[in-house]
């Protein structure tokens, strides 16, 4: 059945009520009922959760096969949890049939692909998945097709049972004896642990892992005691060189400069860049360095931002400390100027990822986002977003919070360049939809910007401000002029991912790849 | 291969970007940051033993990149090199808009390139006299020549102090108030203005000083030049804002343009605007700014 932005679904897909895209808001009114977790009761006073290793925490928490274990991606290409605790599970205990629903996984877990291919995990529901996890998905060795889902999605599906977590695994840089964890105070940082908190409270059992014991109470809190079963003490949770950068970076690349620059101009022609307006943006090049332009601009018209969401990294902690931003409130932190700013310097918070972008809750932040700048893999003329398949088709990406954002926010702004190498990233349609494209406003590249029709009030800022824009399709055609018109990709029958929308719908598939053969 | 339109000899030059030759991946779309011209360098940019791929990357950036109504001049190699007569026959065929001859000491130098130009636009079939010319000033013998180089020949749009070798023969070192390129900047704007064509600044390359680069290009405009040689995009910005004209002097260069259109066709040569005495003299000017308003966004209107 085709959706709302044109993509087949396959029937078999659409049991047990399963839609498929209906476009944005679709499903605002509608009601859920929250899944509850079983959860065991310790009315017994207990002096620690400590157990002796991962196995004897799985063994005490009823691991078994066909089990989904939960892992949040805080300590990012510098996570050892996930390699460890499927290494007890599968190799110690014998287990297989598990899934994997992890907020996102990438070249840290390479092992797991060994897993995947021995038939010993069976499903992954992630947000982002890189390396050769995503290439084994899509050679199909995967069982079932692997579910994607946004930052925002992954709370709504786990609040609504969709995904029910046996145990969750939590990799905590401290906690005390009996699991009030924190992202800092340790040797692995990571600051925000704000992805891990719906796991925390949904799962049936709740594993805390730490490379660094502190004393009892480990406050403030953000995984909470109340919400664990075990406690159990490693080595190392992760190598503290790839969980953070030192220090995020804003770009000297002239054509960065020169997009932001942009984008900042776009955001300044509209009415609600005003005192108080507020923003997200990412940690890429040009998305980075919008900041900069935007500072600029807000200083010109005597105006603050208000407050800044998001994955957080210093230049933004900079501006907080310099008071030209009133809040942030922070779901994952990037580099240690922003680990070591979390909880310190007032005014900088955290948040879950359901307060920051479920669709499905009743106060997300990115409901209130004045403006958010977003990369892209490509970008179609119908500005429908690619960010989780590479050019080969196969699965190299995250949506992360990009369609929370794109679709939450007044004004979603799309920075990338016109060409990457070889490959046009604004092209005729992008391999697979992770943000639909009724959800994005204003393209920005290094050769013009493009600003979609279904928006002609931006139009008219722009207009006004004198800022030169193009239709997209004049773009796409500059891009196809340099680079030529890539090929189809060719695909076999076999669906190896479910790309689900922030709301639950099927916004597109993602198919096994056909070996590439030359033509004789 | 693209077409370029026949290249125009006076025309907007407020920023003259150099991007080395030999650099595919900065000289395939360079136009993007809206210079007004941008300048490839097949000179020092280019080492001993990578002049040839360079002329080659050259070739083909001339002749399959759509550089719109971006400048495209380049810079060949020293007369007292081996290379500057390959240069200029790459430069012509690839159609290039105009040549930087570098350290251009005489009119001489200027003619022996303006000969070779004209052999290679017969060589490869191209309109003669199409490729225009301008002359970097490098030495104190450069710059007492500058009156004759300017008026050496009719392909010259143009001269450009280059500051790195002169400063160094005038035995001095870059000052805030540029009072060490004071003589040579003056007399390569009168030689310049004396001789109809235009006169460029020459580079400031610590991009870290961004207060130092921008009392630089105030004072240039000031003086009379017409433009500045760029090592960054970044720096093209703040030249357009400065070399700007005011909303003052916009609105009355197009006062001055319509009522001497006005005037003129009613048969009277000298009329007053706001008061003041306007005559033909003033057309020049006035048409200049409203090139300018237009090239930075502040003029819409019919009248240039």
């Amino acid at each position: 059945m085709k959706n709302a932005v044109g993509r087949d679904i396959p029937e078999y897909l659409l049991t047990g009520g399963k839609k498929v895209y209906q476009g944005k808001n679709y499903m605002d009114g509608k009601y859920v009922t929250k899944a509850s977790p079983t959860t065991r009761i310790y009315e017994k006073p207990q002096e620690s959760k400590i157990v002796s290793g991962l196995a004897e925490a799985l063994r005490l928490c009823g691991a078994r096969s066909g089990m989904t274990f939960s892992f949040h991606h805080h300590l990012r290409d510098g996570d050892h949890v996930v390699n460890m605790v499927m290494k007890a599970a599968i190799e110690e205990l014998g287990l297989d049939g598990l899934t994997i629903a992890a907020t996102s996984l990438g070249a840290a877990h390479d092992p797991v692909a060994e897993y995947i291919e021995q038939g010993k995990v069976v499903g992954i529901q992630t947000s982002g998945i890189r390396g050769r996890i995503g290439e084994v998905i899509s050679a199909g060795k995967l069982k079932t097709p692997a579910v994607i889902r946004s930052h925002g999605g992954r709370p709504r599906a786990i609040e609504a049972g969709e995904v029910h977590i046996d145990i969750a695994f939590i990799a905590a840089p401290t906690s005390d004896c009996m699991g009030n964890c924190r992202g800092i105070g340790g040797k692995s940082d990571c600051g925000s642990m704000g992805y891990a908190m719906t796991d925390a409270k949904y799962a049936d059992r709740v594993v805390v892992v730490t490379d660094c014991l502190v004393d009892f109470p480990n406050m403030p809190a953000s995984i909470e005691a109340i919400d664990v079963d075990a406690v159990v003490v490693v080595d190392s949770i992760g190598d503290p060189k790839k969980i953070a950068s030192s220090a995020a970076r804003i770009s000297q690349n002239p054509r960065d400069l020169m997009m932001a620059e942009n984008v900042a101009k776009v955001i300044a022609s509209t009415p609600n860049f005003k005192d108080g307006f507020s923003f997200q943006t990412g940690v890429g090049g040009p998305s980075l360095a919008a900041n900069l332009f935007l500072e600029k601009f807000m200083d010109e018209r005597g105006i603050k931002m208000g407050w800044s969401i998001g994955g957080i990294c210093g230049p933004m902690v900079e501006m907080l400390k310099k008071g030209k931003v009133g809040k942030i409130i922070d779901v994952q932190d990037f580099d240690l100027d922003a680990v070591r700013s979390i909880n310190t310097t007032p005014n900088h918070f955290e948040m879950s990822a359901s307060q920051y972008a479920d669709p499905a809750n009743k106060g997300a932040f990115v409901n209130k986002l004045d403006f958010v700048v977003l990369a892209a893999l490509e970008i179609d003329t119908d500005f429908n977003v690619n960010v989780l398949t590479g050019s080969d088709g196969v699965l190299r990406g995250a949506p992360g919070g990009h369609p929370d954002t794109a679709a939450g926010s007044k004004c979603c702004v799309i920075v990338t360049p016109l060409i990457r190498g070889r490959m046009a990233t604004v092209c005729e349609r992008v391999v697979t939809v992770t943000t639909p494209g009724d959800c994005v406003d204003v393209l920005v590249t290094d050769y013009g910007i493009a600003v979609n029709p279904l928006r002609p009030d931006l139009i008219e800022c722009l207009d006004k401000a004198g800022i030169k824009h193009v239709p997209i399709e004049e773009l796409k055609e500059k891009a196809y002029s340099i680079v030529g018109r890539p090929d189809e990709l060719q695909w076999e029958d076999q669906v190896v991912a479910v790309l689900e929308a922030r709301d639950g719908t099927i916004l597109d598939v993602v198919r096994k790849i056909k070996p590439y053969t030359i033509e004789q | 291969m693209i077409p370029r339109p026949r290249p125009e000899r006076f025309r907007l030059r407020r920023t003259m970007m150099f991007l080395s030759a030999q650099k595919p991946g900065l000289i395939k779309d360079a136009y993007i940051y809206g210079c007004d011209s941008i300048m490839l360098d097949l000179e020092d940019a280019v080492a001993e033993n990578q002049k040839d791929a360079a002329r080659f990357s050259l070739y083909h950036a001339l002749t399959t990149v759509d550089y719109g109504d971006t400048e495209v001049i380049v810079r060949i190699n020293g007369l007292d090199t081996p290379h500057w007569r390959e240069d200029v026959r790459v430069c012509v065929a690839g159609g290039a808009d105009g040549i930087r001859i570098a350290k251009c000491e005489s009119a001489g130098d200027v003619r022996t390139v303006e000969r070779a130009v004209l052999e290679a636009e017969r060589e490869f079939g191209k309109e003669e006299g199409r490729t225009l010319l301008m002359a970097a000033l490098e030495s104190p013998k450069g710059i007492l020549n500058a009156y004759e180089i300017c008026c050496a020949s009719e392909r010259m749009f143009g001269v450009a102090i280059s500051g790195g070798d002169l400063r160094k023969s005038l035995q001095t070192s870059p000052q805030r108030d540029g009072i060490d390129m004071l003589a040579s900047r003056g007399q390569v704007i009168l030689a310049a203005r004396a001789a109809g064509i235009q006169c460029f600044d020459t580079v400031f390359t610590d991009l870290d000083d961004q207060e130092g680069f921008e009392a630089e290009v105030r004072q240039n405009k000031a003086m009379g030049f017409d433009g500045k040689s760029l090592i960054n995009p970044k720096q093209i910005r703040y030249v357009h804002q400065i070399f700007a004209p005011t909303e003052k002097e916009v609105r009355q260069a197009e006062k001055i343009i319509s009522a001497y259109r006005e005037q003129s066709a009613a048969g009277v040569g000298v009329f007053t605007v706001d008061g003041k005495m306007i005559d033909i003299a003033f057309i020049p000017g006035a048409e200049r700014t409203l090139k300018l308003a237009k090239a930075c966004g502040m003029y819409e209107g019919d009248l240039i």
